[in-house]
């Protein structure tokens, strides 16, 4: 694997890798970051791995930049055996548009869209858990059809609301709490993202792959009382 | 061992939240690290009344709480950071050393004077709730909330030795120089941004908060439509939205983001920042990773001295 190293501050570096991003590369950096936690070194705080990235948190007092450089050097070499894997297929109700999505008609408008073809490209495609980050258990969805793309908004809102599905630039996400944010609002989800009291607190992992049906809005009235959930585990096979 | 209420809240203050180093670990998950804003801070608190550097404090903002001490035996406290007017019993108390609560014995603050955030360590700790391996208030993740009036704050009451002192506590300045490692994003920037950031002072906006503060500058122009793919964000961070106005973002920062970053402010400079007050103005110099590991290592070594010889 093929990567560059950036400082990013005295105590994290980031590990760029090379190559589109692609479900390819997730699995390649989910296997590096495996790496990391099989060498378990001294002084590294964590990692959070992304599109296209791994950034190491270290502590600089014990860790150099340098010394945790040739580290990544010699992770990267590591072999270890890729581990078999199942991917979870998880689909996700959604009340597109009106007070739900009050960027629908943007996302529309900049990509002289009807409303209605917005929401048929959103939940047709499926979609891969890049990574959770952002907020607590917010899913990063690659796989988003580059016809609905859109750039975030110029100053980020205030406040968007536990459930709201929004896409960013090539990225379409789900908001697992109330939180301010700077992502195109298209629809809701009646589902719980993100529960402190589980010990499974986390809806979606790495990995996971989601699809998006749309429902009306007094389905989404319902399900926010009942909230169901879907979810069909997939064999993968072999990941490599 | 069972904690005991060692304190009536009388008043809560603007903002008063337990605050410790952070909730570090589970950023994978997308779960925010939090933690106090002024580190050095709160571990000069944590090592005066002889707790561990780490453990949680309440960090005051600009309003300070009204505190009864409520338990039966006498408690050791210590006060760091910003400068608020404390008092013991209405008489003016001295910041970073220590002193004793008694029961019945009232904690108080008044007028600004220096400073966003001070620190209250207790002698034995709080005991708060732990989430995620962590004490620190995270609202927006829903980790706790701050302060209200009549809350019961409870701790384990110990006696550090009193009178302990922190003889050269920093002075916050409405004006400062941070230091910053350039990058990661450092070939979307015009040389005319790049200029801008690094020429100018910068204002801070008072829609500041422990999120992120907001800058108001000369805009920092990147290149047209390159968007770029989310990743971690850290301490110190600085964003640039496509308006140019940076953003730094703080201890409550979300895990990733998606804004191009022009550069980091080192770890030893952040406490300025966290300190500084709404419309305090910033400049920032680029600095090498070396050098700011210097100082980093430099930080590390005065506190761990003080903690383990108690001398300054």
């Amino acid at each position: 694997m093929h990567f560059t190293l950036h400082a990013m501050g005295d105590s994290a570096i980031k590990v760029d890798f090379d190559g589109e991003v692609s479900p390819e590369l997730n699995r390649d950096i989910q296997f590096f970051c495996s790496k990391l936690g099989c060498a378990a070194i001294p002084d590294i705080v964590e990692w959070v791995p992304a599109f296209d990235s791994v950034t190491i948190y270290y502590r600089p007092h014990r860790l150099s930049y340098t010394e945790v450089c040739d580290k990544i050097y010699q992770i990267n070499r590591m072999n270890i055996d890729r581990v078999e894997r199942k991917s979870r297929l998880i689909s996700i109700p959604v009340v597109y548009g009106g007070k739900y999505g009050p960027d629908l008609g943007r996302v529309a408008e900049s990509n002289k869209l009807s409303e209605d073809e917005v929401i048929q490209i959103h939940s047709e495609q499926e979609y891969l858990v890049f990574m959770l980050g952002f907020l607590p258990g917010f899913p990063y969805l690659g796989g988003l059809n580059k016809q609905i793309a859109t750039p975030r908004l110029d100053e980020p809102r205030a406040k968007t609301v536990a459930g709201s599905v929004g896409i960013a630039h090539e990225q379409t996400g789900i908001y697992p709490i109330d939180s301010p944010g700077g992502w195109n609002i298209i629809g809701k989800t009646a589902l719980t993202l993100f529960d402190r009291e589980k010990e499974d607190a986390f809806l979606f992992r790495a990995g996971d792959r989601v699809t998006f049906y749309e429902i009306s809005e007094s389905e989404f009235e319902k399900q926010a009382w009942s909230g169901e959930l879907v979810v069909e585990e997939v064999d993968d096979g072999k990941a490599d | 061992m069972q904690s005991e209420k060692i304190f009536h809240v009388i008043k809560p203050g603007v903002l008063t939240t337990f605050q410790d180093l952070g909730r570090t670990g589970y950023q994978k998950f997308g779960v925010p690290v939090s933690g106090a804003m002024d580190t050095f801070a709160l571990q000069i608190a944590n090592i005066l009344v002889g707790n561990q550097r780490s453990a949680a404090c309440l960090e005051v903002t600009l309003v300070g709480p009204h505190l009864e001490m409520t338990a039966p035996n006498p408690i050791t406290v210590a006060l760091t950071g910003a400068g608020l007017e404390p008092k013991l019993n209405d008489n003016p108390i001295k910041m970073w050393k220590t002193f004793t609560m008694e029961k019945g014995d009232r904690l108080s603050f008044g007028k600004h004077q220096s400073g966003v955030r001070a620190y209250i360590a207790v002698a034995g700790g709080f005991d708060a709730p732990v989430f995620f391996g962590s004490q620190s208030t995270d609202v927006k993740s829903g980790f706790g909330r701050s302060l209200d009036k009549d809350d019961s704050i409870y701790g384990y009451p110990a006696k550090a030795i009193c009178g302990i002192g922190f003889t050269n506590p920093p002075t916050y300045q409405k004006s400062v120089e941070v230091a910053v490692i350039e990058g990661p994003h450092t070939d979307f920037f015009t040389k005319q941004g790049r200029d801008n950031f690094f020429n100018n002072p910068h204002t801070v906006n008072a829609n500041s908060n422990r999120m992120g503060y907001r800058l108001k500058s000369e805009p920092v122009t990147h290149e047209e439509n390159m968007e770029i793919w989310s990743d971690a964000v850290p301490f110190g961070g600085i964003q640039i939205p496509s308006n140019g106005s940076p953003i730094i973002l703080m201890a409550d920062r979300q895990t990733t983001g998606g804004y191009p970053r022009i550069g980091t402010v080192i770890s030893s400079d952040l406490p300025k920042i966290a300190q500084l007050v709404p419309q305090g103005e910033i400049r920032f110099t680029p600095i090498t990773i070396e050098e700011a590991q210097r100082r980093a290592i430099q930080m590390e070594k005065f506190l761990f001295k003080l903690e383990t010889f108690k001398l300054n």
